[in-house]
């Protein structure tokens, strides 16, 4: 019985793993960082990101849209409700037809998402050389090891190295208009470079390294992709005490049952 | 079977409602002290009452997500993201519902496995087992709805490709598949009706789980050494023996699957779903949830006509065969009660099975890998050589080993070991 | 059936008792907490409660004219009184009401000539008439539903019909001259 069961364990494993081991593309596995929502006791760095939705606003919101995360989110990262009513006050968006029935426009409301850059699809692709870039709000979960990869994306910029070979063994070659990164798929993208050092003054001060930064906005958009991240920790904790408790408790129970039946 | 101690109630009013209907009677007698089990039933018997219980807890959830999911393509995703952000509790409802298919498929296979081992499926079980398969398949079509729900990347294309399957059957292929999708393509018509057959396909295997309990309790359970229960020494009351051991059983299982639950929710899905559906733009690969991986390898293993070789005549084209091979591989088991010749029921008798019992579940393991690797390089033949020994194992194996093995004596009763060896067996 | 009984009068009963006690209790335990996550979740989503609150223009509304908010999913009456409706109102003796509540207890102190009341009858959830300048307003110029015929006046409290209470004024607060935020 006991062969029978680790064959089993393994099985299960193995199969487990396969699964993991699947979703690995060509381009270069990104680097593993260190964050403070990784592991058991996970949680959000406020302060990380609310720099990382500063980053968001005054450098990727230009270009990415984040359709699934509202003003009113922002009191989750820390913000007052006066702050978050000021912070949707900043922008425009569409508001009800008047009594004429023509389009009218207002100022954002916290429970407003956050305006997107471009009005469609097409208006996006036109003012991108022809590619779209990707709505933000599930990034870190829509690519294999999301908030690494993310990281990894934003700092992985270079030349290209000289004698660089495409997988198959053939000259790289880099497009007109398109960028080296080793990390997306094809080795070559068409977004620039987005983030720079010093690209911007962060309100609290910190310096705005490129690291930094590439850290803040990856804390932020992790935040946007799993906004229930603490709760879900939170309550795991309780779960499994609980569970393991109640487990010994009934394992107790059974033997006691079966304790005389053996005899 | 026989049967335990008649339920006779002491309460005059429960007594009462029980003789005009006698459903408690039904329920002492199915699941209480009325129902007597073999006394040397192990771990592996846990896995019957698990997939109940993850039966139950797809319902639940799937009930609360239909509260909240909308089925338009337009507002699918969006209404999936909604129950993940701002539905009280929404993102643990959805992430129970998601992880809990995996461990339902879970729960299924070892108890298929545990089945095969010890020969569960042998006279006078056959129709037990075929009731399980019938609920196999209704599972194997409810998830493949269900993940086409959130409307994502790997939504959209699996169904694109596993409803074009059917384009393989020669010439009502191409309508069989245009009446599935109610269009000409995957579109609102079919996510609106994959919706509605997915909220109804569970209440059916419901039905079908009551038939096979109803079947399982006619000859009783089947057991560690294959042997029939003689007399009341071999068994024990299923109350409180086997509840008390099934609730452990549902401990150890729930701390495993709350593991995934709260720790890693996401890493039994693919990154993809994550990505709304685009009928423009196809994945890198597209790979089936992990449980239908060893049927997705079978599938994609064919790459060959059926014809007469070095002529252009061609029997069966590749595509229909490996349509054929897929489906077979299922339909087969339905035939394994008459394909296994074996007088003996478990493998703990049957030294040379219980050795291909175990290949065949490497076998099934590289099928899983194989099914989730790109079809190049080394995997097509791997693949090949994996659907080959599946149904070599089942056509040829089983039938000719029967006839051939030597197997070992087996116990006079179920008792008298237990007894001579109380530290061995249960 | 001898070591059944055996197990059924084993010698340690209470210990036996206890530990299936706890494991029975705790896992009732369990089960009582997993509920509420299944029950909670049809109360009103985050989303829901973002649009809990609706700010009214009031510069827009003419002397005796009303107009029509939605609020949370139902109509709010925001009514601009003329000096004499206020009168009417407020000249009602509340000893005779069915819903005794004076005209002051409805409005806000200083904007009598403002009234926000819910659009939706006590009686049985219908929405009266009387906001547009066409609709009957019943026997006492205010409102009047016509599923069950009952009648409000112009302070919006019930004068005659089936239903038991006044037309009710949700919470609302003056952010400045003409303009109100509501709930």
């Amino acid at each position: 019985m006991k062969l029978l069961k680790n064959i089993a364990i393994v099985f299960v494993a193995v199969t487990v793993v396969s699964l993991n081991a699947m979703a690995a593309g060509a381009a270069k596995h990104p680097e593993k960082q260190v964050w403070s929502f990784d592991g058991i006791t996970g949680h959000y760095d406020r302060a990380s990101a609310q720099r990382g939705f500063q980053v968001y606003r005054e450098v990727c919101a230009s270009c990415h849209s984040l359709k699934y995360f509202h003003f009113r989110n922002l009191a989750d990262l820390g913000y007052g409700e006066d702050m978050i009513k000021a912070f949707a006050a900043e922008y425009e968006v569409a508001g009800d037809p008047d009594d004429y029935g023509d389009p009218t426009t207002r100022a954002a409301l916290p429970q407003d998402v956050f305006p997107a850059p471009f009005a469609n699809d097409n208006a996006a692709r036109a003012s991108n050389g022809g590619a779209l870039p990707p709505d933000l709000s599930l990034i870190t979960k829509a690519r294999h090891d999301g908030s690494n990869y993310t990281f990894a994306l934003l700092t992985g910029y270079s030349e290209v190295p000289t004698g660089h070979t495409n997988p198959d063994g053939t000259a790289f070659d880099l497009t007109d208009g398109k960028y080296f990164n080793p990390y997306f798929k094809g080795e070559q993208i068409a977004m620039a470079p987005p983030i720079s050092d010093d690209l911007l003054e962060y309100e609290d001060g910190t310096p705005a390294t490129m690291d930094q930064m590439s850290r803040d906005v990856v804390q932020f958009l992790t935040y946007v992709a799993e906004p229930k991240l603490e709760d879900r920790l939170h309550m795991g904790l309780n779960v499994m005490l609980f569970l393991a408790f109640f487990t010994l408790l009934a394992y107790f129970s059974y033997r006691k049952v079966w304790a005389n039946l053996k005899k | 079977m026989g049967h335990g101690p008649a339920f006779e109630p002491k309460n005059g009013a429960v007594k009462w409602f029980n003789d005009r209907l006698p459903i408690l009677s039904l329920l002492h007698g199915a699941l209480g002290p009325g129902y007597m089990a073999p006394r040397n039933l192990n771990y592996w018997w846990n896995f019957g009452s698990l997939a109940g219980l993850c039966l139950v807890i797809q319902l639940l959830t799937g009930i609360v997500l239909a509260m909240h999911y909308t089925p338009d393509t337009l507002v699918a995703f969006d209404s999936v993201e909604r129950i993940m952000r701002d539905v009280n509790y929404g993102w643990l409802m959805r992430y129970m519902h998601a992880n809990g298919a995996s461990f339902f498929f879970i729960a299924v296979y070892i108890h298929i496995l545990r089945g095969l081992y010890y020969g569960s499926y042998k006279a006078p079980r056959e129709v037990l087992w075929m009731l399980g398969l019938v609920i196999f398949l209704l599972m194997m079509a409810t998830a493949f709805m269900g993940y086409v729900l959130p409307w994502g990347q790997m939504s959209f294309w699996g169904a694109t490709v596993i409803t074009n399957l059917f384009s393989a059957i020669p010439v009502v292929g191409d309508s069989i598949v245009t009446l599935l999708w109610g269009g000409f393509s995957v579109d609102n018509p079919t996510l609106n009706r994959f919706f509605s057959l997915h909220y109804l396909l569970p209440f059916v295997i419901i039905g079908v789980v009551i038939l096979h309990i109803w079947a399982l309790h006619l000859p009783g359970s089947n057991n560690p050494l294959g042997i029939d229960a003689k007399d009341d020494a071999d068994k024990i009351p299923f109350h409180p023996y086997y509840t008390t051991k099934d609730i452990f059983g549902i401990g150890v299982f729930l701390l495993f699957f709350c593991a995934f639950l709260f720790y890693a929710p996401n890493a039994m899905g693919h990154p993809d779903n994550y990505i709304p559906a685009n009928p423009l733009v196809t994945p890198d690969s597209i790979v089936p949830e992990w449980y239908f991986l060893p049927f997705y390898a079978i599938l994609r293993s064919i790459t060959f006509d059926l014809g007469i070789p070095f002529t252009d005549i061609v029997f069966i084209p590749a595509k229909l065969l490996g349509v054929i091979a897929m489906f077979g591989s299922i339909l087969l088991l339905f035939f394994l009660p008459w394909l296994d010749t074996s007088k003996v029921r478990s493998a703990k008798f049957r030294p040379t099975y219980k050795i291909l019992f175990w290949f065949f579940v490497v076998d099934m393991v590289i099928l899983t890998i194989v099914g989730g690797k790109k079809p190049e390089g080394i995997w097509p033949v791997v693949g090949l050589i994996g659907t080959f020994y599946y149904f070599a194992h089942f056509l040829v194996i089983m039938p000719i080993l029967g006839k051939i093995e030597k197997t070992l004596p087996l116990p006079e009763s179920i008792a008298n070991p237990v007894i001579k060896a109380p530290q061995k067996g249960i | 059936m001898s070591t059944i009984d055996q197990s059924i009068h084993g010698d340690d009963v209470t210990r036996r008792d206890m530990i299936h006690l706890g494991t029975a209790g705790v896992g009732a335990i369990g089960a009582a907490a997993a509920i509420w996550p299944f029950v909670h979740q049809m109360n009103p989503a985050a989303d829901t409660l973002a649009l809990a609150t609706v700010e009214v223009d009031l510069s827009q509304i003419g002397e005796g004219e009303g107009v029509v908010i939605m609020w949370r999913g139902k109509p709010v009456f925001v009514r601009h009184r003329t000096a004499a409706e206020i009168a009417e109102a407020e000249g009602v003796d509340v000893s005779s009401l069915a819903d005794k509540q004076s005209d002051g207890e409805r409005v806000k102190p200083g904007k009598a000539q403002w009234l926000v009341i819910s659009g939706v009858c006590t009686h049985l959830g219908c929405v009266p008439l009387g906001t547009k300048p066409g609709d009957e307003k019943g026997e006492y110029d205010g409102w009047f539903c016509p599923c069950h015929g009952s009648h409000y006046d112009i302070s919006g409290r019930i004068r005659k019909g089936p239903a038991p209470k006044n037309l009710e004024v949700p919470a609302y607060a003056f952010t400045s001259d003409t303009t109100i935020i509501i709930g």
